[in-house]
C-alpha cells in the first residue's frame, strides 16, 4: 500500500493518528517557478502576438528587416480577407468540425466507459489498436483514401470531411475520455448500483457529471485538431466543401508578398478557437488537470 | 491516483456555478448557430447543381496575378450569363500536387488548371489534355500567334497547343542603379559570372547590413534549382549525356556549382540556405542587397512603390553567362483543360478570355498597369501606357524569354527538354534530393564536391531507368 493510498483509506478508523498533510511549499521555490512559468508563456504566446501586429501592417512594414513594433495600424488587410469569401469557408469548418466532434463523444463515451469501468479481456489490446491507428503517416493513406472518395463520388463533398475527422479524432478521444473514466471513485458506482439505479441513470446522473470537465476538453481538443485540419482537406475538397486553413494558404504566393494577408486571415482563422477555449475555459482546465493528459 | 480521485470527488462535488452556466449557454448557442451556418452551406452544396447553367471550377496558383483574374471575373460571367466560375486558389506546391492527383486519376473536379510548361508537354503526351488548337482556331480574333513564340512551342505537343500562356518569365539580373554609381562601378549589359562575383565582393558590405547579391538557397526544384541549373547551362555542363549517363561530377558541373555556392556564403545574403524568391524579394526590396538574380516577373514587387523602397532605382542585365553560353530560364503559367472536363466549351470560353488581349487592356485600366500579366503577349508591350510604365525592364524581358531555347537548352547535347528543369516525371523527386545537397553546400554543412557526388548517385538512378528502357 503507498502512502498514497493510506491517506484515504478508513478515514473514520484510528482518530488519534493525525491527517497527513502535504508540506507547505517555500515561497522562494514559487519566485523562480513563475518567473519560468511567465517566460514559457510569453514565448508560446509572442508568436500569435506578432501574428495580430502583423495584420494590422502593411506588406511593406510587415517586411521591413528590423521588425517595427511602432506603425500606423491599417484594416486594409481584413478588409482584402473579408471580401476574399471566407464565410463559406467558416461555415464548412464549423460544419465539419461540430459535427465530427458531436460524432466523436457520441462514439467514444461509450467505447471508454466500457474499456475503463467494465474492462474485459484483451481491453489492452484494444486500447493499443485504436492507437495504433494513428502511428501511420496520415500521407501514407492519402492515396486510396482519394480514390476511394473518387469512386464513391465524394469529392469535394463536406461530409467526407466529417467522417475522416471523426475517425482521426476517436483514437484520442477513446484514450482520453477512459482515463477520465478511471478517476471516478469506485465508491461513487457501488452507491448507484445500491441504490438501485439502471445502468443509464448511472451513466446520465452519476458518471458524466464527475467526467464533465474531460468531456469538455476532450470536445475541445478535437474541435481544435478538426478546425486546423489542413492535409485532407486540401487534398479532397475544392470549392464545395472547402474549410478554413485551405482558404489560408490561398494567401501564400510564391512570388510575391502576403505576410501581412496572410495575418489578417490567420487571426481570423484563429478567433473561433480561442473563444471555444475562452468560453470553456474553466471546464478545459480542470479537466486538463487530470486525466491523461495532466 | 488518490490526487486524481479527490480531484474527481472534488469536481463532483462541485456545483455547477451560474458562470459556467452561462458559459455553456453561450458555447451552446454558438455552436448551433455555426452548425446552422455549416448546415446552410451543406444544404447549398446538396443542391448547388439545381443552379441554372454552367459552373466551371478553376484551378489556379496564388499569385498576384492569378487573384487579379479572380477579382476581375466577374466581368466574363457578366459577359457569359449561363457560366458561372468557382476558384480554387493554392500555393505552388499544394496547387501542383492537387492539380496532379485531379487530372492523373482523372478525378474530374477541375474544368481548367493552371499548369506550367513542365507539365503541359508530358500531360498532353498522356492524353490528359484536351488539345486546345481546334478551339483556338474556332475563335476569332483570339490571335494565339501574339504569344511569345517560346511559350508556344514549350506549351505544344506535335504542333498544337495544349494549354495557352497566362504569363511568361526568364530570369535577369536586377542590381541598384544607384549604388553601382556611387562606387563607380558599371554593370555590363551581358555580364559573366565571373564579373558578377568581382562586383559582389566590392558591394558586400556586412557592416551595413547590404549583401552584396540575393540568391535562391533553399531546397526545391523550382526554388534553388532553377537559378542553378541556369549556371550550370551557362558553364556549359548538362545533367545526363544523350544515353542518360548522369553528369552531375564533371568538371563543367563542378565549376558552375562551386560558383554559385561561393558567391552565395562569401556574398549573400544572411540565411541563404533558407531564402527563396520571397526572402531576396523583401531583402532586395528593403535595399538591403545590391544585386538579385531571379525571374523577370520580380520586378512587379521591387518596382511596387507600395512594397519596395527600391522602386525606380534599379537597373537590370541578361541573366550571368560565362563563356557566352545561354543562361536565362523559361518559365510560363498557362491554363489547359483536363480531358475529363464535362464542359469543355465553357471551360473554353473562359480560358480564351483569361489569355486574350482584350483581358490585358482590362487588367491595366481596372487595376493598373503594373497588374498587366507579363511577358506572355507581344501586344502587351505595345500598350502605350504599359510600355511607357515597362520601358526599363519590358524590352529585356521579352528580350531574354525570347533568347531561351528549351528544346536545347545546354552546349553539348542531351536527351531532355527544358532549360532550369528536366522535363521528364522524375525531376520533381530529383530535382528536389539534388537541391537539398545544393542546400547543404551552401550552408557549409558538406562540401561541393560530397554534394554533387551524392547527386550524381540519385542522377544516375533515373538515368539507368531510361538506359534500360
Amino acid at each position: 500500500m503507498t502512502s498514497a493510498d493510506m491517506t484515504t483509506a478508513e478515514p473514520g478508523v484510528g482518530t488519534a493518528a493525525p491527517r497527513r498533510v502535504a508540506p507547505r511549499k517555500k515561497r522562494g521555490n514559487s519566485i523562480p517557478v513563475g518567473i519560468v512559468g511567465w517566460i514559457v508563456g510569453i514565448v508560446f504566446f509572442f508568436p500569435v502576438l506578432w501574428m495580430v501586429l502583423t495584420s494590422f501592417k502593411t506588406e511593406a512594414q510587415a517586411y521591413t528587416n528590423t521588425p517595427s513594433l511602432i506603425f500606423s495600424p491599417t484594416l486594409s488587410q481584413y478588409k482584402t480577407v473579408f471580401s476574399s469569401g471566407i464565410w463559406p469557408y467558416v461555415a464548412n469548418s464549423a460544419f465539419a468540425t461540430i459535427v465530427s466532434t458531436i460524432l466523436v463523444l457520441l462514439l467514444a463515451t461509450p467505447c471508454a466507459f466500457a474499456l475503463s469501468l467494465r474492462p474485459v479481456r484483451k481491453t489492452r489490446d484494444v486500447l493499443f489498436f485504436f492507437i495504433s491507428t494513428k502511428m501511420l503517416p496520415v500521407v501514407a493513406a492519402i492515396i486510396p483514401i482519394y480514390i476511394a472518395a473518387r469512386d464513391l463520388h465524394m469529392l469535394d463533398n463536406i461530409f467526407t470531411l466529417v467522417i475522416l475527422y471523426t475517425a482521426m479524432n476517436l483514437p484520442i478521444a477513446v484514450w482520453m475520455m477512459r482515463s477520465f473514466f478511471l478517476e471516478v471513485p469506485g465508491e461513487l458506482l457501488e452507491a448507484a448500483e445500491m441504490d438501485g439505479a439502471p445502468l443509464r441513470r448511472t451513466v446520465t446522473e452519476v458518471i458524466l457529471p464527475v467526467v464533465a470537465p474531460g468531456l469538455a476538453a476532450t470536445a475541445l481538443i478535437c474541435c481544435i485538431f478538426a478546425w486546423n485540419e489542413f492535409f485532407f482537406a486540401v487534398n479532397l475538397t475544392a470549392t464545395q466543401a472547402a474549410t478554413v486553413p485551405v482558404f489560408l494558404v490561398g494567401f501564400i504566393s510564391s512570388e510575391g508578398l502576403y505576410f501581412a494577408q496572410l495575418a489578417a486571415a490567420a487571426t481570423v482563422a484563429t478567433l473561433p478557437v480561442i473563444l471555444a477555449g475562452w468560453v470553456a475555459q474553466r471546464q478545459l482546465v480542470r479537466g486538463l488537470s487530470f486525466g491523461a493528459i495532466k | 491516483m488518490a490526487r486524481g480521485r479527490d480531484t474527481g470527488l472534488t469536481a463532483a462535488r462541485t456545483p455547477a456555478s451560474p458562470l459556467s452556466r452561462r458559459a455553456f449557454l453561450a458555447g451552446a448557442s454558438g455552436g448551433a448557430a455555426l452548425a446552422l451556418a455549416g448546415c446552410a452551406t451543406g444544404a447549398k452544396q446538396l443542391f448547388s447543381g439545381g443552379n441554372s447553367g454552367t459552373t466551371i471550377t478553376v484551378a489556379i496558383v496564388s499569385n498576384s496575378q492569378m487573384q487579379d483574374a479572380i477579382s476581375l471575373s466577374h466581368l466574363f460571367e457578366q459577359q457569359h450569363p449561363g457560366i458561372h466560375l468557382s476558384f480554387v486558389s493554392l500555393p505552388e506546391n499544394e496547387a501542383r500536387a492537387k492539380i496532379t492527383a485531379d487530372v492523373s486519376t482523372k478525378g474530374g473536379e477541375f474544368d481548367v488548371v493552371m499548369i506550367s510548361n513542365y507539365e503541359t508537354p508530358m500531360w498532353a503526351a498522356n492524353g490528359w489534355l484536351v488539345n486546345l488548337q481546334p478551339y483556338i482556331n474556332a475563335t476569332p480574333g483570339y490571335d494565339a500567334g501574339d504569344f511569345l513564340p517560346q511559350l508556344r512551342a514549350t506549351l505544344s505537343h506535335k504542333g498544337d497547343l495544349y494549354s495557352v500562356p497566362f504569363y511568361g518569365e526568364s530570369s535577369f539580373l536586377m542590381y541598384r542603379k544607384d549604388l553601382m554609381a556611387q562606387a563607380g562601378i558599371k554593370m555590363p549589359a551581358r555580364p559573366t559570372w565571373t564579373q558578377v562575383e568581382k562586383i559582389a565582393a566590392q558591394m558586400h558590405n556586412a557592416k551595413k547590413g547590404r549583401a552584396g547579391i540575393c540568391l535562391r538557397g533553399d531546397p526545391g526544384w523550382g526554388e534553388n534549382l532553377a537559378p542553378m541549373n541556369t549556371v550550370i547551362n551557362s558553364f556549359g555542363g548538362r545533367w545526363f549525356t544523350p544515353a542518360w549517363q548522369a553528369q552531375l561530377t564533371s568538371p563543367e558541373v563542378t565549376r558552375a556549382v562551386s560558383t554559385y555556392v561561393s558567391v552565395l556564403q562569401k556574398y549573400g545574403e544572411p540565411g541563404a540556405p533558407q531564402a527563396g524568391f520571397s526572402e531576396c524579394a523583401t531583402l532586395y526590396g528593403q535595399g538591403d542587397a545590391a544585386m538579385w538574380y531571379d525571374a523577370t516577373s520580380a520586378v512587379s514587387v521591387i518596382e511596387d512603390p507600395q512594397s519596395s523602397k527600391v522602386a525606380g532605382r534599379n537597373g537590370y542585365a541578361w541573366a550571368p553567362s560565362q563563356d557566352g553560353h545561354p543562361a536565362g530560364w523559361l518559365y510560363t503559367w498557362s491554363l489547359a483543360i483536363p480531358a475529363t472536363s464535362p464542359h469543355k466549351q465553357a471551360a473554353w470560353d473562359f480560358v480564351a478570355w483569361m489569355t486574350s488581349k482584350s483581358y490585358i487592356r482590362t487588367v491595366g485600366s481596372k487595376l493598373g498597369w503594373s497588374h498587366v500579366p507579363p511577358g506572355s503577349r507581344f501586344s502587351s508591350y505595345q500598350i502605350p501606357q504599359y510600355k511607357k510604365l515597362s520601358a526599363v525592364y519590358g524590352p529585356l524581358t521579352l528580350q531574354s524569354i525570347n533568347a531561351t531555347n528549351s528544346a536545347h537548352p545546354t552546349v553539348k547535347p542531351v536527351p531532355y527538354t527544358g532549360v532550369q528543369f528536366l522535363d521528364i516525371p522524375e525531376f520533381q523527386d530529383l530535382g528536389t534530393t539534388v537541391s537539398q545537397q545544393f542546400s547543404a553546400a551552401i550552408a557549409g554543412q558538406q562540401s561541393v564536391g560530397s554534394a554533387l557526388s551524392q547527386a550524381q548517385q540519385y542522377a544516375q538512378v533515373v538515368g539507368d531507368t531510361y538506359r534500360n528502357a
